[in-house]
């Protein structure tokens, strides 16, 4: 399938959401609705780098939180409109992805991986300490008392905002997935040094892999202060979203778009539910104990398990 | 006289206080047949990662058809028309056979054809090509990591091949392999001398190393020793000493 036929359907089937979504009422939906999707896009995000090119990337909150602050900053600064703030934010965390990956990329395997926690450390003792955005206190951002759209509340209106948002990030994935870029990721995750003595300009794609992946990370940081109208740093920098950005995508299946997809529907859905019918403790727990599980049994995620299991009917 | 395709000059490479190559010359024709032997540790593979720029060497210079690469990366180097194959095969595990050719056809071989860039689709048509020469047409659609060792072999030259090299240097490609094996991949280099691609080949079987060359080098300890036709290679008295000793 070409990318715009691809495009195309992801639109329809992102409308088709966005139009069901009407109807309904409870408000509750969309709150738990909204975290699923930004772990659609963390998880499609971590994979382009994570999955695709084999980097384990364990900085996932300092991007989302390079969105984030994005919005708050230009939010102080000049109350600029949401759309502003997703285009910078998105640009910011690109950008911070290009600079990190320039430093750390040269280190391989569980260098590269140490070096990205370090990111989200620096990145927390940054922000604490930056007054002009809330620093350790944290800061409001106030919506408007009028939705855009005349929708019915700002927390819909956001929702089909990420919607949005999601399937960008699901469409780039899968257009960097199928293309000549996508092989020599690929060649760079199973051997590295093979892949440059097979033409492949290593470093360059790996900055471009840690581009894309931490600017779609940071896009999903770009709403959630308007979302929650309140942002503090340890919430920001949770711990979660990095666990859950990297269960997401090894319990889908790394090796395709379709795997994160899959892991962050499921996986965050799970979440949602057990949040509220059992205890708002147990989410991580949860997310440990599928890991364990999955890197034990199924190592290539469900869409390695679905692999497999066509393959035994072929015979 | 026209200058050599390949002209390695004085490349001296040492880890620490150990020489691995000391002041080492090496020229290769267009289109010349070269067998490099030596005894193990002699040298022979930190030659090759030095020419194809894995490593860097210390001192002296690479130039490849017509120019100095010793500054370029290595993907650099294979883009001009260098491709090498590896001792120990290193597939792209996850991929399927042919799509391991599709790699270096679409990133060395397409940066040399110029404005004949080549298409995700041509790619797949020549990738099939090249394994139907190499004799693992059957196998194109199976994960290349659970091939046998012998499949993995001809992969990794066929890997090799698909750069669209003017410079093809096989490393061991047939270490263990069985005598007709051996015949198979003989062959198969042979071949590349009719696309004009010069090969030079590292082995240690010297019944491939004689049907094969037209010229060889000798490398021992780090310096090369001699360089000549076969015939004169094998009676020189210091290969002789270098490989059965006083």
């Amino acid at each position: 399938m070409s990318n715009r036929r691809f495009a195309l359907i992801a639109l329809v089937v992102a409308i088709g959401i966005i139009a069901a979504s009407l109807t309904i009422k409870n408000a509750y939906f969309f709150t738990a609705a909204y975290a699923v999707l930004v772990f659609v896009i963390l998880s499609t995000a971590w994979n382009i780098l994570g999955g695709y090119t084999g980097y384990v990337n364990f900085g996932v909150p300092a991007f989302f939180a390079i969105g984030a602050y994005t919005t708050v900053f230009l939010h102080q600064l000049l109350t600029a409109p949401l759309f502003v703030n997703v285009v910078a934010g998105t640009v910011m965390a690109g950008l911070a992805g290009l600079g990190v990956g320039y430093l750390t990329l040269r280190l391989r395997g569980v260098f590269f991986a140490i070096a990205t926690l370090a990111l989200a450390v620096v990145m927390l003792t940054f922000v604490v300490n930056w007054t002009y955005v809330g620093g350790a206190r944290g800061a409001y951002v106030i919506t408007p008392r009028e939705v855009p759209f005349g929708m019915e509340s700002w927390k819909h209106y956001l929702y089909v905002v990420m919607v949005l948002l999601a399937t960008l990030a699901t469409v780039v994935a899968r257009m960097l997935e199928r293309s000549t870029i996508g092989r020599g990721l690929a060649a760079i995750r199973d051997d590295e040094l093979a892949a440059e003595c097979a033409g492949v300009p290593t470093l360059r794609l790996k900055l471009l892999a840690a581009t894309a992946s931490g600017a779609l990370m940071g896009m999903a940081g770009t709403t959630t202060p308007y979302f929650y109208a309140y942002v503090e740093p340890t919430s920001v920098f949770n711990l979660s979203y990095a666990v859950n950005s990297i269960a997401m995508p090894v319990i889908g299946g790394m090796t395709s778009w379709v795997g994160p997809l899959i892991g962050a529907v499921l996986l965050g859905t799970l979440q949602q539910i057990v949040q509220v019918t059992i205890s708002s403790n147990l989410n991580l727990l949860i997310t440990g104990l599928l890991l364990v599980l999955f890197v034990t049994l199924a190592p290539n995620g469900i869409l390695g398990w679905v692999d497999a299991w066509k393959r035994r009917r072929k015979r | 006289m026209a200058e050599p395709l390949l002209r390695a000059s004085g490349v001296t490479k040492h880890f620490g206080g150990f020489y691995a190559l000391d002041n080492v010359d090496l020229e290769v024709g267009q289109g010349e047949r070269l067998g490099l032997i030596g005894p193990n540790g002699s040298g022979k593979t930190t030659l090759v990662n030095c020419i194809t720029g894995t490593l860097r060497h210390d001192a002296g210079t690479v130039r490849f058809d017509g120019r100095d690469i010793s500054q370029l990366p290595t993907h650099g180097r294979i883009r001009l028309g260098l491709a090498r194959s590896f001792q120990i095969p290193k597939p792209f595990a996850s991929m399927s056979v042919v799509d391991n050719l599709r790699v270096p056809l679409l990133y060395a071989a397409s940066a040399h054809a110029g404005a004949a860039r080549i298409s995700e689709r041509q790619s797949r048509d020549e990738a099939m090509a090249i394994l139907r020469e190499v004799g693992l047409e059957a196998k194109a659609e199976e994960r290349s990591g659970g091939l046998t060792q012998v499949d993995m072999r001809k992969l990794e030259l066929a890997r090799a091949i698909a750069a669209r090299p003017k410079l093809l240097i096989s490393d061991e490609a047939m270490a263990g392999l069985s005598s007709s094996e051996v015949d198979d991949i003989i062959a198969l280099l042979l071949k590349m001398k009719a696309r004009g691609v010069a090969v030079i080949m590292i082995e240690h079987i010297m019944r491939a190393v004689m049907k094969f060359s037209e010229r060889v080098a000798v490398l021992d300890a780090g310096k090369k020793i001699a360089d000549g036709t076969p015939q004169e290679v094998v009676a020189n008295p210091d290969v002789q000493r270098a490989y059965l000793g006083e």
